[in-house]
């Protein structure tokens, strides 16, 4: 029994680290209609900087998950504006810079981090853990539950509450009649790409304590974020929530259960949605 | 000065060569009626006029000013506005989301105040009932309202209505050409394209007639009625 | 003799004489490794230049054939055997693979092949029972066609090349043949090839089982070059380096795959040795590919041949007196 409550917890927060990695791929798929294939080395990226900010310069460590955070938002900005932006006339070239970038950031961080694993301590605040119900909860866990909650409830205020995520809404529904009606459309795109950049890495120091962070981080999330993306639906928040979570069950029952099936289980989901359902779930447009 | 002059358009859609040389000029407080068969160019001088669609010969000018090629978010900034075929309604906004994301703050018209929220639900009160409704719900004609609301929303000099009429039931198609005929008077240059002739010729002030991508006819209405010029052969319609 | 018919018999000459001119058994086999990868890269080109469809999960495909023929070989099999069972193996993955990933195109297209592959290379890793998860399987020998000892480098080689060439005119004829044109509808004009009763979702599956083929017979001699295989062959990296073989030569040509093989082989195994990060190399590479000379390195450079020579000849000239075209006129 106790095993499976053990599964059923570090799934959930396994969810919540999956949906700080895939809210900002499903936004900037939604809007973009690009597959952001640097966003596993995003993740990978705020993991590493985040390590160095906490574990080498002592910062606290709320301080370095948000510096790693701006971190990763800026090298977003960087290849959205010099690079993106330039090939906005085709969507494959786009992915395919992305495809390029993300070898470029995988090599980056094993000249500057080594090849060794990572292993980010829990901060101390957060450390040890509690028991109730007959199980044991790992205060960490619960805190990157909390904080992917909050997270997801100031994306949706944004989203939903806005005159900035209405913009983005209307660009993700129609964006050749969104730059009819005076929405600056490539302004939307930076920003919707540096925000989805800074959960990414965001995601990668707060799962740091938990994933390590090592080389092959980035290969391993990206197909993860794809999945939930196509579960999901592109664009909805309600998506990526409700498909962060199935996928963390699924990964972790997964493993558990059908350990030679693993990957099969978890990818036949999405391609049964890409064959029979292409706008997902939630979604509003087919891929 | 005319308020928006196309200029001697060469269009393509890929290799498809769809607008010849069109040219003709709208005048300022004036509505002009663009007429024409199906397929005959009348959308696509809209969406190039619009910044749509590029180009590959001519010049748009907005009240003076050479606006060719640029990008349709520049032209709404200067005034123009489009009210497209279909509609094209933010699905999954709300009708005040719709509303709200066109806004444009100016100094207002000179002859009435700006549009804004207030004033645009306040023109069309069935939008103000349903304001929190998600646009994809509303009828046709309710979204036709919205479409044409959004449009105002960015207080255009330049109005570009594509066929407001299409799809809706008569009584609405009455009161959709009531709201154009108000907006005329309030001294909003207009571009309407409709295939219905007979309800362009009550409010138009000058007529243009596409055929197969050329302008077949360009003149005033007063002097088309005058001069009992049957423009059945070019508009195919008994 | 045209210049085009002149250049390929000096390349055949070249490539045939590769264990002469090229020193040492390392450089031999890296010439080897070139032509396995061309095999690859023309599979991928089929669907990414004459298709118009980009797959991410290609290795998946190159690892399955290769993974059959090693534990075929493994379980006692015959090399005759084993090639057989791996084509097939392969063929069929493709078969299924396409039937799934043609329910979309684009960008659609690009996910479901990279959850393709990423199922095959989890399948590889986890079903230890079946493929020795991630210590991989080995082969023992090399096959011995006609009493040629495979072992040699330079008689790998040659055996490499004859496949190669194979390989080489079967994608020619391919390409010049009526399917290979409709293809390339398929690619520039889908609805008008469905409005004029071209069943567009056949041919597109057509194209990828030959891409399946090419890539299956890339796979399997990939095994036999290096006599094992294990799970990273499959990786997502592995797909990526593909297309990137396939976008910085030049889609849509022939020599735009080995050329692009040829640059990702020789950075991997020639510029490793002086730069340690060579994977970063390769990025920036194509990205700067991408930006700069999207059609690739080969039509890139016959562009910019084309443009010097201009350059350096003066212009012929004008006949009568007639104006330019008018404006609008591209």
């Amino acid at each position: 029994m106790s095993l499976w409550g053990i599964l059923a917890i570090n799934s959930v927060a396994f969810g919540g680290l999956l949906f700080l990695l895939s809210a900002g791929f499903s936004l900037i798929f939604g809007l973009m209609r690009i597959p952001n294939l640097t966003h596993g080395s995003m993740f990978m990226l705020g993991g590493y900087v985040g390590a160095s900010l906490y574990m080498t310069w002592h910062l606290p460590f709320w301080l370095a998950a948000l510096g790693s955070a701006a971190v990763v938002a800026a090298f977003g900005g960087v290849i959205e504006r010099l690079l993106l932006r330039r090939l906005s006339g085709s969507i494959l070239a786009q992915v395919l810079v992305t495809l390029g970038i993300s070898f470029i950031v995988a090599d980056f961080c094993l000249l500057t981090w080594t090849g060794d694993p990572i292993s980010v301590t829990t901060p101390p605040a957060l450390a040890g853990g509690v028991r109730a119900f007959g199980l044991f909860f790992t205060i960490y866990r619960i805190a990157i539950i909390l904080v992917a909650c909050a997270v997801a409830a100031l994306l949706w205020v944004l989203l939903d509450k806005t005159r900035l995520g209405a913009m983005i809404r209307a660009g993700v529904d129609d964006p050749e009649m969104a730059r009819v009606v005076g929405i600056r459309v490539s302004r939307l795109f930076t920003i919707v790409f540096c925000l989805g950049a800074a959960l990414a890495g965001f995601g990668g120091i707060m799962g740091a304590p938990v994933l390590t962070v090592y080389p092959g981080l980035d290969t391993d999330m990206l197909p993860l974020a794809l999945v939930i993306v196509i579960l999901g639906g592109a664009g909805s928040l309600l998506g990526s929530l409700v498909g962060s979570f199935l996928i963390g069950f699924v990964y972790n029952f997964g493993q558990a259960m059908f350990p030679e099936l693993a990957y099969f289980v978890l990818f036949l989901p999405m391609v049964l949605v890409l064959a029979l359902r292409p706008q997902g779930l939630f979604g509003r447009h087919a891929s | 000065m005319s308020a928006l002059d196309i200029a001697g358009i060469d269009a393509f859609y890929g290799d498809s060569h769809v607008l010849y040389g069109v040219s003709f000029a709208l005048g300022e407080a004036r509505l002009l009626g663009l007429l024409g068969r199906n397929g005959a160019g009348k959308s696509t001088c809209m969406n190039v006029a619009m910044g749509m669609l590029r180009p590959r010969g001519g010049k748009v000018t907005l009240f003076g000013e050479d606006v060719t090629g640029k990008p349709p978010e520049d032209l709404a900034a200067r005034g123009l506005a489009l009210v497209p075929q279909g509609r094209r309604i933010f699905r999954s906004l709300t009708v005040a989301e719709n509303l709200i994301v066109a806004a444009r703050r100016t100094q207002g018209n000179g002859a009435h105040a700006p549009w804004d929220l207030a004033t645009v639900t306040s023109m069309f009160p069935r939008l103000k009932e349903r304001s929190r409704q998600i646009a994809g719900y509303l009828s046709g004609g309710e979204q036709q309202m919205l479409a044409i609301g959004r449009a105002l929303m960015s207080n255009p000099r330049v109005l570009l209505m594509d066929e407001p009429s299409e799809g809706l039931a008569p009584q609405i198609v009455a009161e959709v050409m009531a709201t154009i005929r108000r907006l005329k008077e309030q001294g909003l240059s207009i571009i309407l394209v409709e295939q219905n002739a007979k309800l362009v010729f009550d409010i138009a002030d000058d007529i243009v007639i596409l055929n197969s991508g050329r302008v077949a006819v360009s003149d005033t209405k007063d002097n088309l009625v005058k001069q009992g010029v049957d423009l059945h052969q070019h508009l195919g319609i008994y | 003799m045209t210049a085009t018919r002149a250049a390929l018999v000096v390349a055949l000459a070249a490539l045939a004489a590769v264990p002469w001119w090229v020193q040492g058994d390392y450089y031999i086999s890296v010439a080897s490794q070139i032509l396995i990868y061309a095999i690859f890269a023309l599979g991928v080109d089929v669907l990414i230049g004459y298709a118009g469809l980009v797959s991410l999960g290609h290795a998946g495909l190159f690892g399955l054939a290769g993974y059959a023929a090693a534990v075929a070989l493994a379980g006692g099999s015959g090399h005759f055997g084993a090639v057989a069972l791996a084509l097939a193996v392969a063929l069929l993955g493709t078969a299924v693979f396409a039937a799934l990933s043609l329910r979309a195109t684009g960008i659609g297209f690009i996910m479901i092949t990279l959850a393709l592959g990423q199922i095959l290379w989890g399948l590889a890793y986890r079903w230890v029972s079946l493929t020795n998860g991630d210590n991989g399987v080995g082969v023992a020998t090399r096959p011995m066609p006609f009493g040629l000892d495979l072992e040699v480098a330079s008689h790998f080689y040659f055996a490499t090349l004859a496949v190669f060439l194979l390989a080489l005119s079967g994608a020619w004829v391919f390409v010049h043949s009526p399917f290979g044109a409709s293809l390339k509808g398929t690619r520039d004009q889908p609805r008008r090839m469905t409005a004029l009763g071209y069943n567009v979702w056949l041919i597109r599956y057509f194209a990828c089982l030959f891409s399946g083929l090419l890539t299956a017979v890339a796979g399997i001699l990939f095994v036999y070059y290096t006599k094992f295989i294990s799970p990273p062959t499959l990786v997502l990296t592995s797909s990526a380096e593909a297309v990137l073989m396939v976008i910085s030569g030049g889609s849509g040509t022939l020599l735009g795959p080995i050329v692009g093989a040829a640059l990702v082989v020789i950075v991997k195994n020639v510029a490793s040795a002086y730069i340690e990060r060579w994977n970063m190399l390769l990025g920036a590479i194509f990205v700067a590919i991408v930006v700069f000379m999207p059609e690739g390195l080969v039509p890139g450079s016959v562009r910019l041949a084309q443009w010097a020579l201009k350059a350096i000849r003066p212009p012929p000239a004008p006949a009568g007196g007639s104006p330019p075209g008018r404006a609008g006129v591209p």
